[in-house]
């Protein structure tokens, strides 16, 4: 293989493979469009399923064309037959589900199972059938890309476009299907006769599939772009835009990097291809990925560690010193690790935190004592702390004794805006709040200072 | 084509087949995991490959361990794809399956020249040529009694299969019904999972050369399912299943016979005996205690006015 090869292939410059790059990254984009409702419904092994189910359509529509007299692999009549078995097959999984105690697994698994048997006895049936060689029917089982002709480039255009176009123009409903079925259903939508259209846009969208990376392997095309997309964004619009760009990206790179070796599968390259970009975007995908999401909530953390130090700071400074205006003391660390109880090491890493960001210096004695920003970052925070304190107390009924643990999860999520809006309510524009509750230092052999 | 002994051998590897498979499939379907069946029969295909070239012979301990591996990785990747990644089941349960499978297609095209393995067989078996390769069991000087090959393994992995269920039992069905308990009655319920994924991929491996992974499939959910619409009792769920399972494998083998005598070719037995576990299925969702036979009469005479 060179490297002129690959360049040539990938930038449609050969012509032999031409068309199966661009017909398979066309229908990357599909599946990867109408694939993602089939995710947002939870859904997604319904198109496994489906892909089985079309396997005895394609028998008998072949057994149909060679008996009337026709090419029984005339590509139209199989991908008919297909889509008769396979949307037969939907409905059954619908049926069941509806009619039986059976949930969605069982029945996707018994219409799987069933039909992709019978599929298989009526394959095994019509290869025995003289006259016709049916040689080459078990390629939909695994694909055989290499082999489109410009007849079936055509069909398989004209029926991706019909069903990306079909897609867009009930995007809003399919969207209202997705997210709020039962909203949708209060609001006098045919939900059933929704689901039915939705599966009927898997279906066309597998039966291409079929021919390009076989029955098997075709619900990987469904499900791994718009998975993938999911990690990107929480915006739908975009998840379509990405899943479809992923889909056609695993098509064309599939069907490129194995044209160019002999013997290599070009649906399992796919699907690898797939599957590549599936596993960095779980890591790395800005709104969902596992990195990121780590990154986040170290940071929160992180947060949380330095409010809850400048406050304990800031309380300790208060019990110390009876006088207002409050001096900025240097304070004992044993003192600031029994008010909060923290562990020394815990303790430690959090200062180690807070003097990096200029909050807390160490004195020569080793006492610890707020900087001139940390002071004022800790006033602000105890402020907030304690307004959310009031407005619980007021408005959630909570007894003062108990406010302190309920304010401590919400307080590090205030912003300005509700901050002001606390004020308001509160009618509190102080630059200093007093504490509504006591706070427990007389562990720390100080004598609690009684307010409200 | 007429009865022949022949039949009875290959009911004989079907039906212990099915009903090897219906024993993990009855907690699979209560766990309401049954597309884990497909997926990790689906999946087992790299370990299969990679044993294979690493061993250089099939039907062997490579085999089953390159097998169990597969199936453990598979239910192993789902599981860290939806709890790292938030992903829901089935989707995760579809990537992993199709990009082992895919990764399985690869090694056995690439290495095809050491590898005698072929996807179709893992998919379809051979059960019409197990009766080729017969196993003398018992014999004196009037008479013998031989089994096929491929009963003894299948044989042998329902009976690993029913001592484990009979064994752990009462594990299983706790942390089928309720795996909160399970967990507060000191073992993990995550064991039972493993555990009951490598049972169903040493089944599929038991059973791929002979029957070919359509049947255990099938079996793995239709039979459970079946059963699932007659009973409501567990004990009584996994004997049906059984049941249905054996009768599957005869319809379906009885089944093959049917089409030469209208002229038609004849066919495979898998494919029919999977048909045959659904034409079953069919029957108890009609006319079952529950169904829509059942249903519709109650619907007519509900209303009393008088």
């Amino acid at each position: 293989m060179t490297w002129e090869l690959l360049r040539e292939t990938l930038l449609l410059e050969q012509y032999n493979t031409r068309l199966p790059v661009l017909g398979v990254a066309f229908l990357g984009a599909t599946a990867g469009l109408v694939g993602s409702f089939l995710l947002l419904r939870k859904q997604s092994l319904l198109g496994d399923a489906l892909s089985h189910a079309t396997l005895p359509g394609i028998g008998i529509a072949f057994a149909i064309m060679s008996t009337m007299g026709f090419n029984g692999k005339s590509l139209p009549g199989l991908l008919l037959g297909a889509t008769i078995t396979g949307l037969l097959g939907v409905l059954l999984v619908l049926a069941i589900r509806k009619t039986t105690r059976l949930k969605d697994d069982a029945a996707m698994g018994i219409v799987l199972s069933v039909f992709f048997g019978l599929g298989v006895a009526i394959l095994k049936m019509v290869e025995r059938i003289p006259g016709q060689s049916a040689a080459g029917l078990d390629g939909f089982i695994y694909g055989k890309t290499a082999s489109m002709v410009w007849s079936d480039f055509i069909l398989i255009t004209v029926i991706l476009i019909v069903t990306t176009a079909i897609t867009i123009a009930i995007l809003k409903e399919l969207t209202l299907l997705c997210f709020d079925a039962d909203f949708a259903s209060a609001q006098g939508w045919p939900i059933l006769r929704l689901d039915i259209i939705l599966m009927a846009l898997v279906t066309s969208v597998t039966v291409v599939g079929l021919q390009a990376v076989g029955l098997i392997l075709v619900i990987a095309f469904l499900i791994t772009p718009p998975t993938a997309a999911r990690f990107w964004t929480n915006r739908l619009g975009w998840m379509l835009v990405i899943s479809a760009t992923i889909g056609a990206i695993s098509g064309w790179l599939g069907v490129s990097i194995s044209a160019l070796y002999s013997n290599l599968p070009p649906g399992a390259i796919i699907v690898i291809a797939a599957a590549i970009i599936f596993l960095f975007s779980m890591i790395f995908g800005t709104a969902r990925g596992v990195l990121p999401r780590l990154l986040r909530h170290l940071q929160l953390q992180r947060k949380v560690g330095r409010q809850h130090l400048l406050r304990s700071t800031y309380e300790i400074l208060e019990e110390t010193q009876q006088a207002e205006p409050l001096k900025n003391v240097p304070i004992d660390m044993d003192l600031l690790r029994k008010h909060r109880y923290w562990a020394k090491g815990e303790l430690s890493k959090l200062i180690r935190q807070a003097r990096s960001e200029d909050h807390i210096e160490r004195q020569p004695s080793g006492e610890l004592r707020l900087s001139e920003s940390g002071f004022g970052e800790a006033s602000r925070i105890t402020r907030n702390h304690r307004l959310w304190e009031l407005y619980l107390i007021r408005y959630a009924d909570i007894a003062p004794s108990h406010v302190d643990r309920d304010a401590d999860m919400v307080e590090h999520l205030l912003g300005a805006e509700i901050v002001h809006q606390l004020e308001a309510e509160l009618n509190l524009s102080k630059s200093t709040i007093d504490s509504p509750h006591t706070i427990a230092t007389t562990e720390l052999g100080i004598q609690p200072n009684p307010t409200i | 084509m007429s009865w022949t002994a022949n039949d009875f051998h290959i009911i004989l590897v079907g039906g212990l087949c099915a009903m090897a498979c219906a024993l993990p499939g009855t907690f699979l379907l209560l766990r309401r995991m049954s597309m884990m069946g497909d997926a990790i029969s689906h999946a087992v295909l790299p370990g299969l490959a990679l044993a294979f070239l690493i061993s250089g012979s099939r039907a062997n301990i490579w085999m089953f361990l390159g097998a169990a591996i597969a199936g453990i990785l598979t239910a192993l990747f789902s599981q860290w794809i939806i709890r790292f990644g938030k992903v829901e089941r089935g989707a995760a349960m579809g990537i992993v399956f199709t990009t082992l499978f895919a990764i399985g297609l690869v090694i056995i095209r690439k290495a095809a020249n050491r590898v005698e393995l072929d996807a179709d067989c893992v998919l379809y078996g051979a059960l019409e040529y197990t009766p080729l390769d017969m196993v003398i069991l018992f014999q004196n000087e009037t008479s013998f009694f031989a089994v096929p090959h491929a009963a003894l393994i299948i044989g042998a992995t329902l009976l690993f299969n029913a001592l484990i269920i009979t064994f752990f039992y009462k594990e299983f069905k706790i942390a089928s019904f309720d795996p909160g308990l399970a967990k507060t009655q000191g073992f993990r319920p995550q064991i039972m999972h493993y555990l009951l994924m490598t049972m169903v991929a040493i089944t599929t491996v038991a059973a791929f050369e002979a029957v070919g992974s359509i049947i255990v499939i099938a079996m793995l959910i239709v039979p459970p399912a079946t059963a699932f619409l007659l009973t409501r009792n567990l004990p009584f769920l996994i004997i049906v299943s059984l049941i249905v399972a054996v009768l599957s494998a005869i319809l379906g083998q009885i089944a093959t016979h049917i089409p030469p005598l209208i002229g038609l070719p004849d066919t495979t037995s898998s494919g029919m005996m999977a048909t045959a576990s659904g034409f079953i299925f069919l029957l108890a969702w009609l006319f079952g205690p529950e169904g829509l036979i059942k249903k519709q009469s109650k619907q007519l005479e509900a209303p009393h006015f008088d």
